[in-house]
């Protein structure tokens, strides 16, 4: 039996990237025209002008847009807008946070357990617009948005009120001490100089463990079938509220490990008292459209994004304001929905003239 | 051009070809409607009618061929010019705004305004005289939601002669009414024709086209087989020229052997929208095994409802359910779908499939955390291909890929039959069929009808739904009659059922005594 590969997704988000890039290019131009060869050029290369440092910062900034895109991607699968990942995000960031200042007793397991409690915070938090929908058919959009606002006033109050956790003079939470950051694996060594540490990894596995999950179990099945036609899960029997609850716990869960990851890489992130929710759950919006959900793809559109900011900040030296990398990057998404439209688009039209033929057939001997 | 353009005729579309991607949809086809006349189009689903009226409406382009209208040749490309034309449809699915009243619906889209405000007396007067004239005894401001399917379709008709539309499409009219309103849409079709009107009639009933045609068309495999006066060919004629081949319109089944009691339902209500009452009344019937009870009735009148509540996608409200015996009332749709119950759902597109994945898993859509096709959570790939190929080849399923073909790019006829493969081989002792036929043609519905009589011999009991009487007729070995939520009527001896009688049951205007079955 041959399996054919669909590559529609895989076209689609390409051409998004080369028409997001064109006119990224035509902005420059018009915002610097003697300058603009040379401020794409360091677009697409930047990343690598300091060779392996700069690869390194790469993989540093895909890990919280992997793992958010994953998120996003993953509820997106079983018919969900995880719109949420922000507030999912920071309760990680604060759980890791709690974890690192207060328990230095588990010594080598410190990291360990924080991401754990990250995961554990963010899964309550993506739990809660999961049941409201589930059980009482609120939207999730709806509570996703307000919990983002919850959590990050929460996180605000309760980080300024403790004495543990407080460091009035920057306004922000204290240092993680760095035994209990995240294991570097070498990468310091092999990336001289960069933030890049063991998270990229965790991020990739999370990936692939979706993917399976996904793609290979019954338990992804259902999900999927869930997503996909409501309608024809609850004629098969398939529990359709739980596995709304379900899909949020995991996209919420992968969120707050984000948060951990980012709090616990020893790079001098911090939680900072601001009124500004993190960006991080938004982006990954972006990483998932890019890549279309799929785990795999996530892991691609991550690296490419977080490839094209890093290049970004480089843009400065050509007397160009960074924010034109997130124009960009934001045009790029928009061609990716757009791409996505029009390959539903062709796809329906495909399938109108393929009805056609059927019928022509039809079903008697031909 | 102009050249033999005849002004006898109302529409005349020449040598229509329109092709999809190489595949002919319409091969030169030649449909002449003379004025006056009522002219029947027939054929298979699929066989290029509804192609034909697209591109006469201008939705399809057609890539050669010419449209006279009235004798002179026109270029219509979207239905407005059409309607400018006098050419109004009438489509199978009426296009009404369900909380509009009459009135509104028919001036919808040609209504007069007066500083910015609706002028409806004047639109009411014509609606009421055109009552009048042709007897169509409706209120002008009566809601649709609270008229009958017959009363809609006339409000459908008054809207074409509101807008003077002399030449009128019909797609299937009569597929959603009674015997009663069939007999009476007949009368009005005569009665426009005796007003000057010309009529299309689309249809692949014959006992129809030979009542009221003229003339037929008969359209296959997207060419123009023949177009013959009606009164000079037979039934079997028709039937032979529409399908290609001889079809045994008749279904050969031995008298039935009912067994054991395999479906009890007794006194089952099921709750209606808020506010509204209930949709199923205490109903209370048996399914025996080797026996095909059919649910007969109009549609809206409860069927879906009853066996939502029988499998499970919607709350009781009363009543019990037994299979075999065993107490299924307060079961999971799970443990139904596992426990005996096979359901081929009325709409297969929106509960039967998951479309947008491939054949493989909507084969084991019912059964894929079985051990057979699942391994402490995963699923067994292997398994389940193996599984599908052995069902496309005992049902003859057909599509691009096998088994790995995405089930939205299939045929209608083939995505029943995955739904149809899929219910008959799992396991089970009941199998309840909505629609089963529904949109499909007459080769599909052969086999489907011979699928369910193997499934009854067997030893299956087997509990259909159908709103086509000759379905019912056909298949049936006992019928009960549905309306307005409740069992009004059983007949058991089929071979002598008067049709006048059944459709007097399912209008509500006869009823029986049925306590004694419960």
């Amino acid at each position: 039996m041959k399996r054919k590969k669909d590559f529609a997704p895989f076209i689609s988000s390409l051409a998004a990237i080369v028409c997001g890039l064109i006119i990224g290019f035509i902005i420059l131009i018009l915002s610097n025209p003697t300058e603009a060869v040379a401020g794409f050029v360091t677009i697409l290369t930047g990343s690598l002008t300091h060779g392996t440092k700069g690869v390194g910062q790469v993989l540093y900034y895909a890990t919280p847009l992997i793992l958010c895109g994953l998120s996003v991607g993953f509820a997106f699968k079983t018919g969900l807008f995880n719109i949420g990942g922000s507030g999912q995000f920071l309760m990680g960031a604060f759980g890791a946070v709690v974890i690192g200042l207060t328990c230095p007793q588990l010594g080598p397991f410190q990291w360990v357990v924080g991401l754990l409690f990250a995961i554990l915070l963010g899964a309550i938090w993506g739990a809660i617009p999961g049941i409201l929908k589930a059980y009482f058919n609120v939207n999730e959009v709806i509570t996703c948005i307000m919990l983002n606002y919850v959590s990050l006033f929460w996180v605000n109050m309760t980080v300024k009120g403790s004495k543990v956790l407080f460091n009035a003079l920057r306004n922000e939470s204290k240092d993680i001490p760095k035994v209990a950051t995240l294991p570097k694996l070498g990468f310091d060594v092999i990336f001289d100089g960069s933030s890049v540490n063991s998270g990229i990894i965790i991020a990739i596995l999370v990936a692939i463990l979706l993917y399976i999950i996904l793609e290979k179990t019954t338990f992804g099945y259902e999900l999927k079938a869930c997503g996909l036609n409501k309608n024809a899960s609850k004629y098969a029997g398939i529990n359709e509220n739980r596995s709304i609850v379900y899909s949020m716990v995991i996209a919420g869960a992968i969120a707050g490990l984000a948060g951990g990851i980012m709090l616990l890489s020893g790079t001098g992130r911090h939680i900072e008292i601001k009124d500004v929710i993190p960006s991080e759950g938004f982006n990954g919006i972006s990483v998932a459209l890019l890549g279309v959900s799929n785990p795999i793809g996530v892991i691609f559109s991550g690296l490419f994004i977080a490839y094209l900011t890093a290049g970004g900040f480089y843009l400065q030296l050509f007397h160009f304001s960074k924010e034109i990398i997130d124009i960009i990057v934001a045009v790029i998404i928009y061609f990716s929905a757009f791409a996505l439209i029009i390959k539903k688009f062709l796809e329906r039209y495909n399938e109108k003239k393929k009805d056609k033929e059927y019928n022509l057939i039809g079903n008697k001997g031909a | 051009m102009g050249n033999n353009a005849n002004e006898n005729y109302a529409i005349e579309m020449k040598n229509i070809t329109l092709s999809f991607n190489k595949k002919i949809a319409n091969d030169n086809v030649t449909l002449r409607l003379r004025k006056g006349e009522v002219h029947a189009l027939l054929g298979e689903n699929g066989a290029g009618k509804s192609t034909l009226m697209n591109v006469l409406f201008g939705l399809y382009k057609a890539d050669s061929g010419e449209i006279y209208v009235n004798g002179k040749k026109e270029v219509i490309d979207n239905a407005v010019t059409a309607n400018k034309l006098g050419i109004g449809m009438v489509h199978q699915h009426f296009k009404l705004v369900h909380n509009f009243t009459i009135l509104e619906n028919i001036v919808l889209g040609v209504e007069e305004t007066h500083l910015g405000l609706l002028k409806l007396a004047d639109a009411r007067k014509r609606v009421v005289e055109l009552c009048n004239k042709y007897h169509f005894d409706l209120d002008p401001d009566a809601k649709i939601e609270d008229i009958t399917v017959g009363m809609q379709q006339r409000t459908e008709i008054l809207k074409m002669l509101f807008r003077n539309n002399d030449i009128m499409i019909f797609d299937e009219p009569t597929a959603v009414l009674t015997p009663q309103e069939i007999r009476e849409f007949m009368t009005i079709v005569k009665n426009l024709k005796a007003e000057g009107k010309s009529i299309l009639f689309i249809s692949h009933k014959l006992d129809e086209i030979k009542e009221v045609a003229d003339r037929c068309t008969i359209l296959r495999k997207g060419k123009c087989i023949a177009t013959v006066d009606v009164d000079k060919v037979s039934k079997e004629e028709l039937s032979e020229m529409m399908v290609g081949r001889k079809v045994n319109l008749k279904v050969d089944k031995a008298p039935a052997k009912p067994g054991n009691v395999v479906l009890e339902v007794r006194h089952l209500s099921v709750a209606g929208e808020r506010g509204h009452k209930d949709k199923v009344r205490d109903v209370s019937f048996d399914v025996r095994a080797g026996e095909i009870v059919c649910i007969a009735g109009i549609d809206g009148n409860g069927q879906s409802e009853l066996i939502k509540g029988i499998t499970g996608t919607k709350p009781l409200k009363s009543g019990t359910i037994k299979i075999d015996g065993q107490d299924f009332t307060h079961k999971s749709i799970r443990y139904k779908n596992t426990h005996g119950i096979s359901h081929i759902p009325e709409d297969r597109h929106r509960d039967g499939l998951i479309l947008d994945y491939d054949m493989e898993k909507n084969m084991v859509l019912q059964e894929y955390f079985e051990k057979r096709f699942s391994h402490s959570g995963f699923l067994k790939e292997k398994e389940i291909a193996e599984y599908t190929d052995e069902l496309i080849d005992e049902y003859d399923i057909r599509s691009m890929a096998g088994g790995t073909s995405i089930v939205r790019n299939m045929s209608g006829g083939n995505q029943q039959k995955i739904i149809i493969a899929r219910e008959m081989t799992k396991e089970h002792k009941l199998m309840i069929a909505v629609q089963p036929t529904r949109g499909l043609d007459v080769g599909a519905i052969e086999y489907i009808h011979k699928s369910i009589v193997k499934q009854r011999d067997m030893g299956i009991g087997v509990l259909l739904v159908s709103f086509e009487l000759e379905e019912v007729m056909n298949l049936a070995d006992r019928i009960l009659v549905m309306f307005e939520g409740e069992i009004v009527a059983e007949f058991t001896d089929i071979q002598n059922l008067d049709l006048n009688e059944l459709g007097l049951y399912m209008a509500g205007g006869k009823r029986m005594n049925m306590k004694e079955v419960a």
